[in-house]
Order: C-alpha cells, then structure tokens, then sequence
C-alpha cells in the first residue's frame, strides 16, 4: 500500500489510505480460452502470466492460443451463428443482452477491482467509468436488437456473420462492451481477442456469457499476444473484422485483408487538441485539461494530448496547471484516492520513457510534478512539455501516457490550423464562453468526437470514432450499428 | 455521327471537337501530352481523347483539395441548387450528350434512355442535398447533462473510377452521392465513355459547380488507379468495375493513409440510394454542457 501525500507547498495534509478491498472474490490460478460455451486450455497447452504493473505480481495464468484454437473458436462461432443466433428473434437475442448488462451490475464491485489489478488504473475510474459504462452499452444495444428495421430505414437488415474483434488493455471490459454488444445485438457471432497485459475482465465476461445462459459458441474469447491477434485476422471464416488500437497496426490489418471481402472497421490512434481561448472558465478548463490528458494515466486513444492555448491566457494557463498537477496522486490504483494509477506494462512505461526523452532532444522543455512514486511498479509522473513545434515527434505522435504537449496561438483559424496538423483526427476539445465561437471551432476540427466545454466524456448512444488515420467505423449509438449490419 | 465527320450534304468542313479533360473548372490536355484513340465498336475512328498521367492526377487533387473547403461550407440548400443547375444544363445539352452516346455504339432509344436516367438522378440526388443530414444525423440521449449531436461531415477529396458499361450513368450515379455531400471529386473515365464524360465536362463548366469540385479524367485504369489508391491527400477512394486483382492492391494501398475504399455495385436497381452519400462522409459526434 502506497502513502498518499499531497506534496503541495508546506503542506503536511496527506490522505490516508484508502485501499478497495480484493477480499470479496477469488482469481482462479489459470484460466483457459471460452470456445464454443466452456473454458478449455490451449492446444499447445501453453500459458502466460498476467502481471499486476502496480506491483508486478503474478494475478494468474491465461491460455495462450495458437493458431488451432483460433480455428477452434471460429468454427464454434460459424456453427452458433448458422445454428442459433441467426435465426433467433431480435427480441430473444435482446434477453439474452439485458441479462449480460444485470449481471455485469451485479459483479461491478468484483469487475472493478480486477481491472484495476489487471492494468493498473484508479478504482474510482474503474468503479465510476468503465465497469458501468460496459454495462450500459450492454442496455443500450440491446434494445437495438428488435428495432434494426428503424435505424435503417428503407432498408431490410441482416447481420454480416462471424466478427473478429481484437481490443486493446485500456479499457479492458468497456471494450469487451463496445465490441460485443453491438456485433450480438445485429445478430452476428463473436470471437474476441483482448489484450494480452488484461485478458481478466474478458475472461470474467466470458463466465458472465455463461451465467447469462448465452447459446454456446455466440461468444468466443482467445487469450495471447499479437501473433495470436494475426492468427484471427488471417482466418478465413471471419465475416467481419474489427480492431481497437495502434494506427500501425490497424493499417497492417487492412493491408492482410485487401485480397478479401472480410469487412473492416478500425479505431486507432489519436492526438486531440485540446483548444482554450483567452474568455474561457479558465479553473474548468485547467480541469479538462487535467481530465483530458491524464484521465488512465493518459493511455486513450482519444486523449487531449496537445493544449492548444491563446497566447494571452497562456502563462495563468500553465501556472495553474503547475499547481493543479502537484496535487495530483499517483500511486496505487486500489486506493480510492488515487488519481493516476500505474503504467499499464513495462513496455508501454519504456515507450513513454523515450517519449520523454525524444521531447528534450527535440529541444522542448520538460516539466514533471515532484510526486513520489511506488518503488516497484510501472509509473510515469504528471509531464508535459513547452516549447514545442509544430513539427515535433511529440506533437504528431500518440504517446499513450500522462505527457502532454503545450503550444499557443493568437488566432481560431491558427488554433484550427495547427489542431488539424496531424494524421489523426479521433476527437478535439475547445473551451470559450462563446457560443457560435464553439460552433466554429467544433466544425472545424476534423475528428469524430469533439467536447465543448468538456472533455472525455462517453456514453453508449454517442458514436466513437475517427477521421483520417484515427481509422473508419463508430461505435456507439444508431451510427455504431451500421459496422454490424449487412443492408439490403 | 455528323458532329466530328465530315457532312458531304451540307458541302461545309465540319469543326471537330477537340475532347480535353476538366481539372480546376479549366479544359485542359494532360500534361504527358499523350492521347489515346476512341473507335466506334465496329471499329470506326471516333477521334482521341486526352491519356491523363499520374501527374494530372495529382494536380487535379490539388485543384479539388482547394475547392473542398469552400464547397463544404456551401449551404445544403444551395448546393442543392447548383446540382439541380447542373441537370437543367444536362436537359439543354441532352442531345449532343445522346449522339455521344450513340457514336459509341448506344441505339438511339438506349442512348435517351441512359441521358433521361443521368439528369433524373442528378435531380434525385439534388434533392437529397438539404434532407440527408436529417435522416442521417443524429440527437443522442446521453445519460449525463449534455447536449449531444451527431452530423455528417464531407470527407474532402473522394477520387472515383467509373466502370465503362453505361457511359455517362456510370459517371453520374458515381459523381452526385459524392459532391451532394461537399466533397469535391475526380474521375477516371476509361475506354470509349471517356467521350461521354469529356462531353459531361462540358456541361458541368457552363453549370454554376464551382471549379475544382468535379474534376473529370480520362485514361487507362491499370495506369492511374495506382496513384488514386496511393495519394496520400486522397480521403476516400470509389471503385466501379475492375478485378479482384485491382481491388486487392488499390485496398492494401489504400491502407497507406486509410483512405476509405467502397467497391461501387453496378446497376439502375443501386443508383437511387442515399446509402452511398453515407460511403463519402464521417460522422462528427459534439457534446455540450446543459447547465446554468
């Protein structure tokens, strides 16, 4: 357990811990792959640890699927699809959802603590964010299943067949949620890949699958790392593939499909703006910004990686901004204080660690809050960098963590210019007072998500998803059921 | 046949038409200086039409990328109008754009038909311009106090290849859920109906489109289709016609910038379909506080 202090000027207030218990449920040592209803072990019979990065302890042993248990898998989805799901009633397969979105309610608590055991995220996002939004997006889409005639009108509708959905160790269940919940509510069978560092909540679901009496093989969870990931894409049974993650990775996909006529959709990577103008609540703002870049130790696609600030508010801006960050907590996710949790592996703390590094050599300037942090663990201290360009690595690049990127501007259509000067175009944020100054931001932006006012805000009957190499497809909302449908 | 023939009734040279392809609202020769020859299908000489390089392509993305902004800020109301402009000039031209038609092996009857289909879909489509969003767009119930909305957005320069079977439909159907939208667009016209599009072309610049926003092109599909899947200031790349084998590299190098790739089907039964705006726009989705 971390001491958690303020380390504000003078100050000897600390907070004292806070620790959500883990004492109400039980990790099975190993668990195996969900194929077709049941939990069974890998072919191969091969396992790997997945580790707590807060402190690096063993939570459990998962399978490691190979490319037979992908085959395993997809076939328990084809036969399911042509067996059951399809001709099942949108109003039964709806059931069949509701009881999913209870039983995750149920297990909130339970949920909640392993994801943030498994990645490393605060309990108070884990417990207040993604475990009930997974379960609304569960509500939401299954509602859906009866009413698809109306969200496409004048078009008769069918689903698309077996779905490959590959997600990544940020929001591990809302994920799960994401992908599952629309693919099942269209009527199409699923096998899902997560993340290798936080397979636990998708395997938890899976046992939710079952408990929801879900017909065997609708739903199919493979454990394993990357190559397990190229092993689902290249299968020749899927239908229908979707992936959540790196924008390399999501153009490596779309190269293996061109040859076929798999369906695709991507939600890759990002680097919003965050804009502030000088009649901006500036308090709020410095809290969005907090918000936006440090919300899961900033690893979101979808984070406000730059401010963009006007060059009059600028210094009060980063003052405050300085003190805001000091008070940040980082430390241990259990503790229902913490505000930053750990870094979600090794690798990606390696990865940040170079961004920092890449961000000096450049020529920005570094700033780190002065918190201390746990001795073992995975964990990068609140950063962001001055000085920057355009044109830095920095600046054009996702970082995946809590690093953000300051430039200013004097005009919108600057602000505009240099927002919309990256590859990506996922979401954008903008902070006035002003009304039709908000309209013309919010226009302008090109991405697919844009706060006012606001930032990192979610919810099951708003579409995700991005503009240029922030990938194609929503998820969420009527928009989010058009990846899942075949219209005829 | 009289217009590029010579007319012995009348005993009068006739002027010829020299066929130039529409980059930036101006009629230009491509740039190679290459051109290529249009027969008749019995195999009677039509006259040359231009062979654009890759380089007319790329200065054609420059000419729509430049135009884009502007014609995505034109009002839905009046980008409804300038569509509907354009099949008025179509209506007024319809018989030159049949003897085109016609020249390349079209009957007369099929020929009226396939020019009525064209302006008629222009004027469905113009319809759609002030409508789409409403059907398509969204209010959404977020449980938490915020006003949130989606719209659709124009994706920005859509490059477009139409298939050969029915000239200038093929071209139209392809061109109006593009530009209905505010994207602006360039087409590959290949084989015989690059004369009907050239035709088009100039229909289009005495419309009231602004330049740059229906770039029209003609050449050899195995040339250029390379280059529209690989640009990487291209948003969206629609394909009719083509094999597996094209579809296959145009989808992988697509993946370069991800640019959005749609297989257009074929076909008068797919033509009125205002699923297709949807193909060429992004959905924007914008959240805004409800409070005091």
């Amino acid at each position: 357990m971390t001491e958690s202090k303020i380390s504000s000027k003078g100050s000897d207030w600390g907070y004292a811990p806070a620790p959500e218990s883990a004492d109400h449920f039980k990790l099975k040592e190993q668990y195996g792959l969900f194929l077709g209803g049941k939990f069974v072990p890998a072919g191969s019979g091969k396992r790997f640890a997945t580790i707590n990065p807060a402190n690096e302890k063993t939570l459990a042993q998962v399978a490691d699927a190979g490319e037979k248990d992908v085959d395993r898998a997809v076939k328990a989805a084809r036969l399911a699809y042509d067996k059951v799901w399809r001709k099942m009633s949108g109003r039964e397969r709806g059931k069949y959802l509701y009881r999913i979105a209870r039983i995750i309610q149920e297990r909130a608590r339970e949920l909640a603590v392993v994801e943030s055991m498994d990645g490393g995220k605060p309990i108070r996002e884990s417990r207040d964010v993604d475990i009930p939004l997974a379960a609304a997006h569960f509500f939401y889409h299954a509602g859906w299943a009866d009413k698809l005639g109306y969200a496409f009108p004048g078009k008769s509708v069918g689903p698309i067949g077996v779905a490959g959905q590959i997600i990544p160790w940020n929001f591990p269940l809302l994920m799960v949620a994401w992908k599952v919940a629309p693919a099942l509510a269209c009527g199409n069978t699923v096998v899902l890949k997560p993340a290798e560092t936080t397979p636990l909540t998708a395997l938890l679901f899976s046992e939710i699958c079952q408990e929801a009496g879900l017909p065997d093989g609708v739903f199919n969870c493979i454990t394993g790392a990357g190559s397990t990931g190229a092993a689902l894409v290249r299968h020749p049974g899927l239908d229908k593939v979707a992936f959540t993650g790196s924008t390399d990775v999501g153009k490596a996909i779309q190269k293996s499909l061109a040859g076929k006529a798999t369906k695709l959709t991507l939600e890759l990577g990002g680097k919003a703006a965050n804009i502030i103008f000088e009649d901006a609540a500036i308090d709020q703002a410095v809290e969005g910004i907090i918000n936006g870049i440090f919300f899961n130790q900033g690893h979101v696609c979808c984070a406000g990686s730059r401010l963009l600030v006007q060059e009059s508010v600028e210094e009060e801006v980063v003052e405050k901004l300085k003190a805001r960050m000091e008070h940040l907590i980082v430390g241990d996710p259990l503790d229902k204080n913490t505000d930053i949790g750990a870094i979600n592996s090794k690798a990606q703390c390696e990865r940040i660690q170079d961004y920092l590094k890449v961000g000096q050599e450049e020529g920005a300037e570094l700033f780190q809050t002065k918190c201390a942090v746990p001795d073992k663990g995975y964990w990068i201290r609140p950063s962001f960098f001055t000085k920057v360009a355009q044109s830095h690595r920095i600046v054009q690049e996702e970082i995946f963590g809590p690093v953000l990127a300051i430039q200013s501007f004097r005009t919108l259509n600057e602000a505009l210019e240099k927002a919309n000067n990256t590859p990506y175009g996922l979401s954008g944020g903008v902070w006035t007072d002003k009304g039709a100054k908000i309209f013309k931001v919010t226009r302008g932006i090109k991405a697919g998500v844009i706060w006012a006012n606001t930032f990192n805000k979610f919810d099951p009957a708003s579409p995700f998803g991005g503009y240029k190499e922030s990938g194609y497809g929503r998820e969420g909302g009527r928009h989010g059921l058009r990846p899942y449908v075949e219209l005829s | 046949m009289s217009k590029n023939g010579l007319n012995g009734k009348s005993g009068r040279l006739d002027v010829r038409k020299t066929y130039k392809m529409l980059i930036g609202g101006a009629f230009v020769r491509s740039e190679s200086g290459r051109a290529l020859d249009v027969e008749a299908p019995g195999g009677k000489w039509l006259g040359h039409v231009c062979r654009a390089s890759r380089k007319d392509f790329r200065n054609a993305v420059v000419a729509a990328r430049k135009a884009a902004a502007g014609w995505a800020s034109t009002t839905a109301y009046l980008k409804g109008q300038i569509l509907y402009r354009a099949a008025e000039m179509m209506e007024g031209r319809s018989s030159s754009l049949c003897e085109v038609l016609q020249s390349v092996g079209h009957s007369s009857a099929a020929a009226k038909s396939e020019v009525s289909q064209s302006i008629d879909l222009l004027v469905y489509y113009a319809g759609w311009a002030d409508k789409y969003l409403q059907i398509f767009g969204s209010v959404n119930p977020v449980s938490s106090p915020y006003f949130n909305f989606s719209v659709t957005e124009p994706m920005g320069v859509v490059a477009y290849v139409a298939g050969e079977k029915r000239p200038l439909l093929d071209l139209v159907s392809g061109i109006a859920p593009i530009v209905v939208s505010g994207n602006s667009v360039i087409t590959l016209s290949t084989g015989r109906s690059a004369v009907a599009a050239m035709e088009l072309g100039e229909v289009l610049a005495t419309s009231d489109i602004p330049h740059g926003v229906i770039n029209l092109l003609c050449g050899l599909r195995e040339e250029l289709v390379g280059q529209m899947s690989s640009h990487m200031d291209v948003n969206a790349l629609v394909v009719q016609g083509g094999d597996e084998k094209e579809h296959a590299a145009s989808r992988e190098a697509c993946a370069l910038n991800l640019k959005r790739y749609f297989l257009k089907s074929q076909g008068s039964n797919c033509d009125e379909d205002p699923y297709r705006i949807m193909d060429t726009v992004e959905i924007k989705t914008t959240w805004h506080p409800v409070g005091g």
